[in-house]
């Protein structure tokens, strides 16, 4: 058994105007030391899904069937109280903007001193030595001086560090980071990127990266999952998912990358359309209605759920076209385009 | 830090300025435009049966015959360094701070308030105690229970606690409560027994007074708090709190509530520097012999340089109330920079 398993997870919530299906039946494997991109469009069921991983729906409304198991232990049916013992220390997680994402009113050391002793019965003077020890390997200069300012003294690049710091102060064995980069800016985002690799070495953690920046994961990533409408579409190693990408909605992603090899005029190719209602979710493929291709697949884009089917070794798509279509699609229409001068 | 306590120091003086300003100019430069004259004001001092000669001798050596601004630059240095009266039978000094003189006790005003205030502040502090603890309490649980019984009756019975007024509350609970009622909780007696000549005796005779002003504060602050549980405990720093594995209980108190009792601190603390203005409705429905009632009785009795003092010492209280307020945000919120 893989160090985390996601088995058929579900994720609803009910409302007054209906049950919104956050995530619907969601299947991936990822081993210790690898790192797994899900990709997607604001709702599609990214963070829910990792927030299902890290058992915080539990007590609220969220309505979770199917099974996560982590480390061969299946937390969905695991008690509240004991997933809590394995938050912050089995696995942790990296949050979007670390402004909002830190308390205010207590200093950076205090939250990572706080983080470390939930789980380590240490004094405090021990703790604020880790804290301490922790800033710096994220690259913080100047930490047992840093470790008493207050998250908003912090630049946006050093609360991003500081967060990581928090997050990895127990030495996590599962690392979740939703959308680490996108509140930074570019040069900074860089850095960070490289420090999370850095670190995933060094700590030989499993790392879950959810962006709907294709190219945040093909920096990091060893396999990409794309969601669309709390639905696995896609799912293949980063070389399948850019070299030989075969649903029309990873088209649409990768067409949506800022190029900047590409004529002006052509560099975005972006999705028509926006994401689906989870309410009401369009009939057969979700995707139909956004779809280039939906008259290819005869008449059945509308009417059948498609099945997530594998291609070729390991390589998964949800799509009606049949599989010498798709292919012959990436080759002569959408491939020549992305990479056109 | 420092130079900003100083700027809001001048500033409190500045305004205490002003206040005093005002009221002088609503009970002196008032009436003479209603048509009063400097007789007319001086024979409250010196009694109905005074004649037209007395009156005149004491309207001269009050000096109500000198230019309004002359009369309030003597009021205002009276505040300050002390003041010598003399309505006629002889020279009279009054110590500072000079509120001024009664009309109707020929006594200062000053050493009045004093022995008013431990009644005021016994009754504003135990009430404030009481409406924090209940109030807040009740607003986190109606917050984390949002929509529970518990939340719907704690939220009406708020309500009608801000609805409802102290002398209805309080007659209510005196009608219930005092002793010798159905449900007495308090001892005979019931005047007011200063703190430090029996602490019990003190509590009992407070009790009633503190629960029904206590009621009317808890009500809006239950209601403060859950409003701002609810929005605090929906930020993204608790999901992180609980990303670390805290506890719900180290979640709640430490990270939630550390929140939302910001803004707390600052009404809390602008109402009990209200409060030490005197409550006049509770002191006067519970005979309490404190500033509030001081307040009422000299208003009933037109005597004005009470009325005059009350309101000054009502202001000063609310200047100070305001800037501690102040000075404690920055402590208790780091983003806050006082400049």
């Amino acid at each position: 058994m893989s160090f985390l398993e996601l088995n058929d997870l579900r994720v609803h919530f009910p409302t007054d105007d209906g049950l919104v299906k956050s995530v619907d039946g969601l299947t991936f494997k990822l081993e210790r030391g690898k790192t797994l991109g899900i990709v997607g469009e604001s709702g599609s069921g990214k963070s829910v899904t990792s927030l299902a991983i890290l058992g915080l729906h539990k007590g609220g409304r969220a309505m979770i069937s199917g099974e996560i198991w982590l480390d061969g232990e299946e937390l969905v049916s695991a008690s509240a109280e004991h997933v809590r013992t394995l938050r912050g220390k089995k696995m942790a997680m990296i949050f979007q903007d670390p402004l909002s994402a830190m308390h205010p009113y207590y200093t950076v050391g205090a939250q990572i001193v706080e983080a470390y002793r939930i789980h380590h019965h240490v004094s405090k003077a021990v703790a604020r030595k880790h804290a301490i020890d922790m800033l710096g390997r994220v690259g913080i200069p100047q930490p047992e001086r840093r470790i008493d300012s207050y998250p908003h003294e912090f630049s946006g690049g050093m609360r991003q560090r500081a967060m990581i710091a928090m997050a990895l102060s127990c030495d996590p064995e599962l690392l979740i980071a939703d959308e680490p980069t996108t509140a930074l800016d570019v040069t900074v985002q860089a850095q960070i990127l490289d420090l999370m690799r850095d670190l995933q070495q060094e700590f030989n953690s499993a790392l879950i990266i959810i962006t709907h920046d294709l190219g945040v994961v093909a920096e990091l990533s060893d396999d990409i999952l794309v969601m669309y409408g709390g639905k696995c579409i896609e799912y293949g190693t980063a070389e399948d998912i850019f070299e030989r990408p075969e649903h029309p909605y990873t088209w649409g992603l990768l067409g949506s990358m800022p190029r900047l090899d590409r004529a002006r005029t052509e560099r975005l190719m972006p999705i028509k359309g926006t994401p689906p209602s989870l309410i009401n979710v369009p009939s057969g493929c979700a995707f139909h209605p956004r779809c280039a291709f939906e008259g290819r697949t005869g008449g059945k884009a509308n009417t059948q759920v498609p099945e997530l089917l594998e291609t070729e070794g390991g390589h998964l798509v949800r799509c009606h076209l049949p599989r010498e279509e798709r292919r012959a699609i990436w080759e002569n229409e959408i491939k020549p385009n992305l990479e056109s001068v | 830090m420092v130079t900003y306590i100083i700027r809001r120091l001048i500033w409190g003086v500045v305004m205490l300025a002003i206040v005093s300003m005002t009221t002088f100019a609503i009970f002196f430069l008032v009436p003479r435009l209603a048509g009063a004259t400097s007789d007319s004001l001086a024979a409250r001092y010196v009694g109905r049966t005074a004649n037209a000669e007395q009156v005149k001798i004491a309207a001269e050596r009050l000096g109500f015959n000198d230019p309004l601004i002359v009369q309030y630059g003597r009021f205002a240095k009276g505040i300050v360094v002390g003041a010598d009266y003399n309505y006629g039978p002889g020279v009279e000094r009054c110590p500072a701070p000079c509120l001024g003189y009664s009309f109707l006790t020929r006594l200062p005003v000053w050493p009045d308030l004093l022995t008013r205030l431990p009644v005021t502040i016994s009754l504003a502090l135990g009430a404030a105690v009481i409406w924090l603890i209940a109030g807040v309490a009740t607003g986190v649980v109606s917050a984390l229970r949002r929509g529970s019984f518990f939340d719907r009756a704690s939220m009406s019975i708020a309500l009608a606690g801000v609805s409802l007024p102290i002398f209805f509350t309080g007659i209510v609970s005196l009608v219930l409560f005092s002793y010798g009622r159905p449900f007495a909780i308090t001892a005979p007696g019931g005047s007011f027994t200063p703190f430090f000549t029996n602490p019990v005796q003190w509590a009992y005779s407070l009790l009633l007074p503190w629960i029904t002003l206590a009621f009317l504060y808890a009500a809006g602050y239950a209601r403060l708090t859950r409003s701002g549980m609810l929005e605090t405990m929906n930020e993204d720093y608790i999901r992180t709190a609980r990303a670390k594995g805290l506890t719900e209980r180290v979640v709640v108190f430490k990270h939630g509530l550390r929140g939302a009792l910001t803004p707390i601190l600052t009404i809390f603390g602008l109402d009990l520097g209200l409060l030490m203005g005197g409550a006049v409705l509770t002191e006067s429905t519970f005979s309490l012999p404190g500033i509030g009632k001081y307040a009422i009785d000299a208003i009933t009795s037109q005597d004005l340089p009470k009325v005059m003092g009350v309101v000054l010492v009502t202001a000063f209280f609310v200047v100070l109330a305001n800037l501690v307020v102040d000075l404690l945000y920055a402590v208790v919120d780091p983003r806050v920079r006082l400049t």
